[in-house]
């Protein structure tokens, strides 16, 4: 069975988002065959369109307008219902982003439909759409499918392979004029924690440290090591409530869930709160002094040490391959 | 003020996960106040510590969560509910925990709700935003800082590590995220408090729903364990040594760099 299944696209840092690369491959499964129809919000989106169908969308609807340009769940809630209501989609797909994880129950409840949040695997199977994802902090998996109404997904971040850019695709980019009155919630500011750069939750190499890094200085030999591999420095909560870094840096249930293809986890124990955030990582790598440390259990490869020996002969190696290559 | 907390509660997932008959085994394991929802029941105390009113909390369950629900009253809440659905529903999910909870507010006037952001065992984060869209009202998630003056609410909101400064008015409904406040301990007197104070416990019937008006709206085909991670390679020898073959591991094993 065909359907019609629309994407809502993000921008971050004046670019797309890689999640929303992600969506519309997972859009295309759930699609069948049927249209895929990205949706952009905000005052630029004309700019960004083309970049979606180059990425696998058939379409781009945009609603260009200035209460769009930053995100409230009434403005986008209202925008979204008006594509809706002239697409009448039976599928649509969210990143498992702040926006996508705010904004899918609310237009899922307007719809009176089940929603799936986030999947990690979308497969066709026996005439159903099956939808995994995990449970029990990581700990476990379900299979889920929709009963009712229709199909929301929101998709964790690095996890759908995205479909192969190709500049020869082309689609129609439409403006549809929205109305958006009445924002009961306004942002006043936006305070900057983040880093430029790497998006943690898109990284594909994480280096990461935790209370045993003893110091914010104690980063700088990860951050070093993060650059030789071109991936992003992220951290335990222990680390964080220490004030040896910033809480935007923190990994797991509470912080960033990431699914990089490298992790290396340096001085953290491996509480089950980090693993929520980072257990589904293609690779791990602990270096931890401590053999009895839990996040031996989840690591490929473990390195039983003291992380400022460890890390500088790390970078080193590192740094050797790249000139050899 | 009029405050809910919306509670769960939550398989400790710091437990060993066991699947029997296609589902988490919960015989015996270990069951607590999902930690999210104690960010909530604290700020909900300081709220109403400061402005006046009454604390209630909710849960959707069976009556094993009059344990959490005490235990929140031991906290400091005024009054709980819990909506036993236990004999009503079999087939529960987002949308009907949403539905019931929103149909016994309808009616309550609430000016402040405060839910979890989200659940450390099913783990979707959509019950708050959910309940808020059936009443009609607007919502904040994961907030880490609540100021209400008058009418007038000022938020801090977490935004994958970026905050946002946000305006809003009551009612309102906010999920809390780690960092909002620290939740007390329930104290002696207060466990003993708790004991007296109201515990209502209402079925789907008091709220005049029958079992098709909450039918969930996805349905769970099954649950598995992660394929068993071989046990990782501990390096030995030199530790120069190690962090060699950890590279060349790495390069040619994992294929990751
Ligand atoms: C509701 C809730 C939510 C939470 N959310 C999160 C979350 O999102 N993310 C998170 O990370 N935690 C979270 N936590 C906290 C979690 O339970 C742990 O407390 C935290 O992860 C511990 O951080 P850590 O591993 O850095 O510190 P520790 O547990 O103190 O571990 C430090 C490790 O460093 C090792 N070490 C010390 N020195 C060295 C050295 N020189 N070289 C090598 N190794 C060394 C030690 O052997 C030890 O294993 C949460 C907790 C709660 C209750
Ligand atoms: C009898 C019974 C049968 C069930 N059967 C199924 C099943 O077949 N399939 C399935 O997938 N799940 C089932 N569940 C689980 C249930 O549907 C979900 O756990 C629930 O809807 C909450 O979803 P979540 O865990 O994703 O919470 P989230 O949406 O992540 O929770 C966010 C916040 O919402 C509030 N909240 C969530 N749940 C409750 C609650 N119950 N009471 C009060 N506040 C709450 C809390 O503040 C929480 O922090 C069953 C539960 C019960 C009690």
């Amino acid at each position: 069975m065909s359907r019609k299944v629309i994407t809502l696209a993000e921008i971050r840092d004046g670019s797309l988002r890689n999640v929303s690369f992600e969506a519309i491959a997972a859009a295309k499964t759930i699609a069948q065959g049927g249209e895929v129809v990205a949706v952009l919000l905000g005052e630029s989106a004309q700019s960004y369109a083309n970049e979606l169908i180059y990425y696998g969308a058939d379409r781009v609807v945009t609603v260009e307008n200035e209460k769009l340009n930053h995100y409230t769940s009434d403005g986008y809630g209202q925008a979204l219902m008006a594509v809706i209501d002239s697409e009448k989609p039976e599928g649509i797909v969210f990143g498992h982003t702040a926006l996508g994880k705010d904004l899918a129950p609310k237009l899922a409840t307007k719809l009176n439909s089940g929603l799936v949040s986030d999947v990690v695997a979308v497969e066709e199977a026996g005439g159903n759409l099956v939808f995994t994802r995990p449970i029990y902090s990581g700990k476990a998996f379900e299979k889920k499918i929709v009963t009712d109404g229709v199909i929301f997904v929101t998709v964790r971040p690095n996890n759908i392979p995205v479909l192969e850019r190709d500049e020869a695709r082309s689609g129609n980019v439409t403006n549809l004029s929205a109305n958006i009155k009445d924002l009961r919630t306004i942002v006043k500011e936006v305070v900057r924690k983040t880093a430029e750069g790497v998006d943690l939750s898109e990284a594909k190499v994480i280096v990461a440290g935790g209370r045993g890094v003893k110091s914010a200085d104690g980063f700088k030999p990860l951050q070093e090591l993060a650059e030789v591999l071109g991936g992003a420095v992220g951290a335990s909560r222990g680390a964080c409530d220490a004030g040896y870094c910033d809480y935007s840096l923190q990994i797991g249930q509470t912080g960033k869930v990431v699914t990089p293809d490298l992790y290396i986890a340096c001085g953290i124990s491996g509480a089950i709160q980090h693993l929520a955030g980072m257990s589904n990582s293609k690779v791990i790598v602990a270096i931890n002094k401590d053999s009895e440390a839990n996040i031996f259990k989840v690591a490929d490869y473990g390195i039983v040490g003291d992380l400022f020996e460890v890390v500088p002969l790390l970078t080193e190696e590192f740094k050797k391959l790249k000139v050899r290559s | 003020m009029n405050i809910f907390v919306l509670m769960k509660r939550t398989f400790d997932t710091e437990e060993k996960i066991v699947i029997a008959n296609g589902k988490v085994n919960e015989d015996g394991a270990e069951f607590i106040i999902n930690p999210y929802d104690e960010y909530a029941i604290e700020e909900a105390i300081q709220v109403r510590d400061k402005h006046g009113g009454e604390i209630t909390v909710i849960t959707v369950g069976n009556e094993d969560a009059e344990k959490e629900l005490r235990t929140a009253l031991a906290m400091g809440c005024d009054k709980a509910v819990l909506i036993n659905v236990e004999d009503d529903v079999e087939e529960q999910d987002q949308y009907t925990t949403a539905k019931i909870i929103a149909e016994y507010l309808k009616d309550k006037q609430p000016d402040l709700i405060l839910a979890g952001n989200v659940a450390i065992d099913g783990g979707s984060g959509q019950v708050g935003p959910r309940v808020a869209e059936l009443l009609g009202i607007s919502y904040v998630t994961t907030i880490t800082k609540l100021d209400i003056d008058g009418g007038k609410v000022t938020i801090v909101r977490d935004v994958e590590g970026d905050e946002e400064i946000i305006e809003a008015s009551l009612p309102l409904l906010v999920t809390a995220q780690q960092g909002l406040n620290e939740p007390r301990y329930p104290s002696l007197p207060g466990i003993m408090k708790a004991k007296k104070k109201p515990l209502e416990e209402l079925e789907l019937d008091d709220l005049d729903l029958e079992e098709d008006d909450v039918e969930a709206k996805t349905k769970t085909i099954e649950v598995f364990l992660p394929p068993k991670k071989e046990a990782g390679k501990i390096l030995q020898g030199e530790l120069a040594d190690q962090v060699k073959e950890l590279v060349t591991l790495l390069r040619t094993e994992a294929k990751v760099v």
